[in-house]
């Protein structure tokens, strides 16, 4: 085997305006070889990926590919020369079939009729060789997201591809998909694909590469073979200095504050909730767990007022509350840290004062008369600037110019502040780096101590391991019985979350 | 004859059948570039300067099917025009397409005053004659309806038969169909999104301008001002009501005019005891209503509207 590089990057650089997503980054990928490109949010991964795969033009450097140089910008070059791209954020067409995407651009634009009985034939090829089971018939928008992910990889393996490119790919899995997209890679491995995977986790870079780079701040700070390396060394890389996990006292349970009692409602960004009870408790943090889309969206929309109850009953601290919104949620000192902050949780054209008084500019406190008082608003801002270390350059910036980080901590702020009853936290840290994740933790650990009952709803099931008292799962818009701390192992929590009911994989 | 009967007789269903021609022809063109991620209210301007151009270039001495050609190539050039602001460029298509409708609108308006200094009747042409096809059109009723009608309409309907195998059944109509979905997917499998949705929206105000000048030289042999009234933006509808797809898209045209039709035979046997706005609101009026009907639970194409900037963060 020859020892020629089937990729080699050198000296790439890219800025975006001021940020240096990527600063002279060189490496070269073997034959056979898993690559791992760890690094946290922000580290610029993504950004190298999309340049060497023509998505973006960087400002220097060049990338090769089996020592021929490939043009830059060119996303048709670097399919023809062999490299697949799997994104983080699935390029499939959601109204078309399995097999119209992996068609689609695979033969002459001008031919009269799509062969699709070829294409057919070449999935099943496929699909049969490296266990990529997946029904080339389905429209998309009806698979799930472990299916879509096969149908990413086929369209790179449809097209010959040498190199395939992961970018978390393990993000949107349940645990059990995971395992057997590892089994997939091995596969690929060894019929002569190098692979390079990019994550931010480090036991699956552990378990899947054979090398580690890792990048922070846009360079390229580490390269260490895994077999000689340990997951202490590479997150220390990562973040530059040593992280301490939030430690975590005995929980100190108190009365209920929130009780959902049998209520559903219509579907919400996936499914609808059927018939859920739950009680959330003062002093202690509840974790729902859960694959995305099983309804935890239509619950956090729910609790926070912007969805109605179909049926059911809700009560603050022992009494009903009739005529849930998102003003009387609110009133009854519910706190939302919303899933999609840039969606939800700001209004990015808006200065960070206005953002952090959205919640509450009606109060007494940044009202006088009905004329707001800026004056009170602006001290508040910078107030929550400095106790929460949101770096932004003034309290007039626009939010939409912060990092994700730092418009995390500022709706943290801004739920926090008034010492709220309830904190519904729905996918906090989603996107956050390690340091800013550890922050967002710390907070939230010290609202329970004082009293707060915390909704964590996460698709990271090490976050909720690491924080919640009591973790429930919710599949299919049910929740399953409560769990204590360490009652239920990673598989057993797994299983419940693909659907199968805990107490048959207890007996299996 | 009563209100009923007039549904019974060939004479209306041919009038139905030339009614919805130049919709049908619109709302192909319409429907591409909407496949494609594009809104296009270019729409009833482009139908005017191809109603216009057709017509001038008989007018001036040139064969009809040549008129056809010079009209679509008129439209193509607007569409070009469009597709430029639009798509490379990523402006709003709110706005870009209202401001194709007015420029090209006025344009016409100004080169036919230009033209034509001195006339105060609008000159005649001599039209796409009925071409009956033989054996088919003998068949009562819907024989008659459909096969005693002009060379112009014939085409509709292969356009839509055409429109309908590009999008489903040929490479490019993927590409097409995936640009409105999702570019990303397009750009992933090396294929140019701003190639695609120009293209589509080129080929989509052809088809445009063709539908107006079937008003010229097929259903009336002459042009004048405001003669497109609308029509335009009933194909915008037409869209929705078809769900993006060419088919059911066909059928809404056609149940449109027959609405349209049918309101004007009314008017003529009610006997002046209602006024006749009441029925020429009725076709939009029904048309509403079974876009509420029809159109409630519909998917458009999830790119609609949505620029696509390469390399974007």
């Amino acid at each position: 085997m020859s020892d020629t590089p089937v990729l080699r990057l050198s000296g790439i650089s890219k800025r975006f305006g001021p940020l240096r997503a990527n600063d002279d980054i060189s490496f070269d990928l073997k034959r056979g070889e898993v690559i791992a490109l760890l690094g946290e949010n922000g580290a610029g991964k993504t950004t190298l990926m999309n340049i060497l795969f023509g998505h973006y033009v960087a400002d220097a450097g060049t990338v090769e590919a089996f020592g021929e140089p490939l043009p830059p910008g060119d996303p048709r070059a670097a399919l023809d020369a062999g490299i697949g791209m799997v994104h983080q954020h699935f390029t499939l067409a959601d109204n078309m079939t399995v097999q119209e995407n992996i068609a689609l651009g695979t033969q002459s634009l001008w031919r009269a009729r799509l062969d699709r009985a070829s294409v057919r034939q070449r999935i099943a090829q496929l699909s049969a060789d490296f266990g990529l089971a997946v029904d080339p018939a389905a429209t998309v928008s009806t698979l799930s997201v472990g299916e879509r992910q096969r149908v990413e990889i086929l369209k790179a393996l449809y097209r010959d591809a040498r190199i395939l490119i992961l970018d978390e790919p393990t993000a949107v899995l349940t645990p059990a998909e995971t395992d057997a997209l590892f089994r997939t890679l091995k596969l690929l491995v060894a019929k002569g694909l190098s692979i390079i995977f990019i994550s931010h986790k480090l036991h699956e870079v552990m378990a899947v590469s054979d090398r580690v780079l890792v990048l922070r701040a846009g360079r390229l700070v580490g390269e260490c073979e895994t077999a000689s390396t340990d997951r202490k060394e590479l997150a220390a890389l990562m973040v530059g200095q040593e992280v301490k996990p939030a430690e975590v006292s005995p929980a100190n349970v108190g009365a209920p504050l929130l009780v959902l009692e049998g209520v559903s409602t219509a579907p919400y960004n996936g499914a609808a909730l059927d018939d859920v009870s739950l009680t959330l408790s003062a002093g202690e943090i509840t974790g729902l767990a859960g694959v995305s889309g099983n309804g935890q969206a239509a619950l956090a929309a729910l609790i926070a007022g912007t969805q109605r109850a179909t049926g059911g009953r809700i009560s603050v601290a022992g009494r009903e509350v009739a005529g849930w919104s998102p003003r009387v949620a609110l009133d009854h000192g519910v706190a939302r840290i919303p899933e999609d902050r840039h969606a939800v949780g700001t209004i990015g054209d808006m200065s960070v004062t206005e953002n952090v008084i959205a919640e509450r500019y009606g109060s007494p406190r940044f009202s006088r008369m009905g004329f707001l008082d800026w004056k009170a608003a602006r001290h508040f801002a910078e107030k929550i600037i400095a106790d929460y270390d949101v770096k932004c350059p003034s309290p007039e910036a626009r939010i939409r110019l912060l990092s994700g980080g730092n418009m995390q901590k500022l709706i943290l702020g801004r739920a926090l502040d008034p010492e709220p009853a309830v904190i519904l936290a729905s996918q906090p840290t989603r996107g956050l780096d390690v340091g800013a994740v550890a922050y967002v933790h710390r907070m939230l650990l010290a609202a329970r101590e004082r009293g707060a009952a915390v909704l964590l709803i996460s698709e990271d099931l090490e976050e909720i391991l690491a924080l919640s008292d009591r973790i429930i799962v919710m599949s299919k818009g049910r929740l399953s019985t409560p769990s204590a701390r360490g009652e239920r192992s990673i598989r057993e929590l797994g299983e419940l979350m693909a659907g199968h009911s805990g107490e048959r994989s207890d007996a299996a | 004859m009563d209100a009923l009967e007039i549904l019974f007789t060939a004479s209306f269903w041919v009038a139905v059948i030339r009614i919805a021609s130049p919709l049908i022809f619109a709302t192909m063109g319409e429907l591409i570039c909407e496949r494609a991620g594009v809104l296009n209210l270019g729409i009833e301007g482009i139908m005017t300067v191809g109603a216009f151009a057709g017509w001038f270039t008989v007018y001036s001495g040139g064969d009809l099917w040549a008129g056809v050609l010079v009209a679509a190539l008129a439209g193509a050039l607007f569409g070009l025009l469009h597709a430029t602001l639009t798509v490379p460029l990523g402006l709003s298509q709110h706005v870009v397409g209202i401001g194709v409708t007015l420029l090209a609108t006025s344009l016409t308006y100004f080169t036919y005053r230009l033209a034509l200094p001195e006339v105060t009747s609008p000159p005649k042409i001599e039209p796409f004659q009925p071409l009956a096809i033989p054996g088919l059109s003998n068949i009562p009723v819907l024989g008659e309806a459909l096969f005693t009608q002009t060379p112009l309409t014939y085409l509709a309907f292969l356009a839509v038969v055409l429109v309908t195998w590009v999008l489903y059944r040929t490479p490019v109509g993927l590409a097409v169909r995936a640009a409105g979905e999702n570019p990303s997917a397009v750009e992933a499998q090396g294929i140019s999104v701003t190639g695609i949705r120009m293209g589509a929206v080129v080929a989509g105000s052809a088809l445009m301008a063709v539908g107006g000048a079937f008003l010229t030289m097929s259903a009336f042999n002459s042009f004048f001002f405001q003669m497109i009234n609308g029509r335009g933006w009933i194909c915008i509808a037409l869209v929705v009501f078809g769900s993006w797809r060419p088919g059911k898209a066909l059928v809404g045209a056609i149940l449109f005019a027959a609405f349209d039709a049918y309101q004007i035979r009314l008017q003529q046997i009610s006997g002046g005891i209602v006024p006749y706005q009441v029925f020429l609101m009725m076709p939009y009026a029904l048309s509403i209503l079974a876009l509420i009907l029809v159109a409630r639970r519909t998917t458009y194409p999830k790119a609609l509207m949505i620029p696509y900037q390469k390399g974007e963060r």
